[in-house]
């Protein structure tokens, strides 16, 4: 028994999940902050809204659908270079970073769009009958009103994240994805790799659970 | 006081069919303190008149004032600040779900800057004003439709403004809700002086509640004048049509046929009274004055803001001759007289 856990390498797993966390929390934050700035865009210069401009709207959509198209693994490597320039090395959890949050943000962007076209036109324009400026409309109007929409589609993404971080950990970005391939693949322990795996489990659970607290207790409708 | 004035407002919207004329050379001019109307059938262009009001639509040609503001032309801050003194509630009351009763009264007073001690104080008088105690921190998901509409209500009477706009406001309500719903209204516009405008496909809300009316078809506004007077004596096809409505009930042309196989001798007449001539009796002189017989099919009388009117229908019959003299008699009398069936 005592051989078993032995195998499990504890102190790597907790600094694995450490990394994998760290990861996921970090590009969370900023793939919300910059797919609710892209979101907004997309819907605000969208056709018969408050800053109708066909040309932004044009290539916002194209820029998002690029992004959202590349293969993680692939976009990773194709950042090396950029990743370099930022973060000044392509090893470690921060330089996984980059490559994370611009494979999710466009993604959660087109969730932010739907989740904005889903509001009720005549609540807009009756807070623009009242004298709302667009500020008013954004912050008082459409967040608040999306909420529910932001908060499922931020879970969604924030999973999608748990899983690209593991493939980042792959190739030197460390996490649970590199512990379960360095230490449980390529060592043949296939007692790292299963515990990596519910080590993952547990992460993508708890975030799923937080998630759906939140959209429930944000849903008056 | 003229309040809103409207002159020769043209709105024309491109189509694939070429150009479409939603509002066509409207002047209209209406008084501070005043309740009117707007009644005609979807796509009459009523919708289109009122969004220029508080500019959601802007005229195509003319000029549109509202509370010395010119709404057609005026942009950016000055817009916003107008429309902070010209209200409008929907027919889908338009809350926002995301916030309590209190929260969404509060929204006009955040936007219009008033401090958060302001706010609550107003939002309470509010409250109170609308009939909403006890339901402040109910969200709209849980409110009914008449509680809804007073919420949007109390919201748009929250920056005391001059002009209140009513976009179908009582559409979606059911008929009893929507009595409750016009009484609030009557009762601010006597409180407040508050100038209302309201636009309808109802005439039930225009007899109910407006001064004068103004009747649209096509873009245009084919007939307008004080609600009595047109309920009295409506001119266009259309108008006529609104006004059964209320006064002619669906089953009067049956019952009048049925009554006419019936008694095929003698006359089918409508009777119309306005005003004090509804009190006089009429129908007994009638009967001691004359050797007929007189039968009541079917009577009603509305109210409206500027007096009552009223219907009668009754069947007349005896000897030749007799029926003509009872017909003049009654139009001796300041009574509308009509002839519906002959025998």
């Amino acid at each position: 028994m005592d051989n078993f856990l032995e195998l499990i390498k504890w102190e790597k797993l907790i600094l694995a999940m450490k990394e994998t966390i760290y990861m996921t929390s970090i590009s969370v934050i900023a793939t919300f902050l910059i797919g609710l700035l892209l979101g907004l865009l997309l819907f605000l210069t969208a056709k018969g809204n408050m800053w109708e401009n066909k040309l932004v709207n044009s290539i916002i959509s194209v820029i998002v659908n690029v992004f959202r198209s590349i293969p993680f693994i692939i976009l990773i490597v194709l950042l090396i270079p950029f990743t370099k320039i930022l973060v000044g090395t392509m090893l470690g959890a921060n330089a996984a970073l980059p490559a994370l949050i611009i494979g999710a943000a466009p993604f959660y962007a087109r969730m932010v769009e739907i989740a904005l076209r889903e509001i009720d036109r005549g609540v807009i324009e009756a807070s623009q009958s009242m004298g709302a400026n667009n500020g008013h409309v954004i912050f008082k109007v459409l967040i608040p009103e999306s909420m529910p929409a932001l908060i499922s589609g931020i879970t969604v993404t924030a999973i999608s994240l748990v899983g690209f971080t593991a493939m980042a950990g792959v190739i030197g970005a460390g996490g649970l994805g590199h512990f379960a391939y360095l230490e449980g693949f390529q060592r043949n322990n296939s007692i790292v790799t299963a515990t990596a795996t519910v080590a993952i489990l547990i992460i993508v659970f708890i975030i799923q659970f937080i998630g759906d607290y939140f959209t429930k207790i944000t849903d008056k409708r | 006081m003229t309040m809103i004035s409207i002159k020769k407002v043209q709105k024309i919207y491109p189509s694939q069919k070429g150009q479409v004329k939603a509002v066509d050379n409207v002047n209209l001019e209406i008084n501070e303190g005043e309740i009117f109307g707007v009644i005609g059938y979807s796509g009459a262009g009523k919708s289109t008149l009122i969004r220029m009001l508080n500019g959601l639509e802007l005229p195509t040609e003319g000029t549109v004032v509202v509370a010395n503001n010119e709404v057609s032309k005026i942009k950016g801050s000055k817009l916003r600040k107008a429309r902070q003194e010209i209200s409008m509630i929907f027919q889908h009351f338009n809350l926002l779900w995301s916030r309590t009763v209190r929260q969404n009264i509060s929204f006009p007073l955040e936007i219009a800057g008033v401090s958060k001690r302001e706010r609550a104080k107003r939002v309470d008088e509010l409250i109170k004003l609308v009939g909403l105690e006890g339901r402040e921190d109910a969200y709209p998901s849980q409110l009914s439709g008449g509680q809804k509409q007073r919420v949007g209500i109390a919201r748009a009477l929250a920056n005391n403004p001059k002009v209140l706009l009513c976009d179908e406001a009582t559409s979606a309500l059911d008929p009893q809700t929507t009595d409750a719903i016009l009484d609030l209204l009557v009762d601010i516009n006597r409180r407040l002086g508050l100038t209302i405008v309201l636009i309808t496909h109802e005439m039930h809300v225009i007899r109910k509640i407006c001064h004068r009316v103004a009747v649209m078809e096509d873009g245009k506004v084919v007939e307008m004048g004080p609600v009595l007077d047109v309920f009295k004596n409506p001119q266009e096809e259309i108008t006529k049509r609104f006004v059964q409505q209320v006064t002619e009930p669906e089953e009067t042309k049956e019952t009048t046929r049925h009554l006419h196989e019936k008694y095929p001798e003698g006359k089918v007449v409508q009777l119309s009274f306005v005003g004090e001539t509804a009190d006089q009796p009429l129908i007994t002189e009638l009967i001691r004055k004359h050797e007929i017989t007189v039968n009541i099919l079917q009577g009603k009388i509305s109210y409206t803001q500027n007096g009552s009117y009223g219907t009668l229908f009754i069947h007349l019959d005896g000897p030749k001759g007799e029926v003509e003299k009872a017909i003049a008699f009654i139009n001796t009398h300041q009574v509308g007289v009509e002839v519906i069936a002959n025998g």
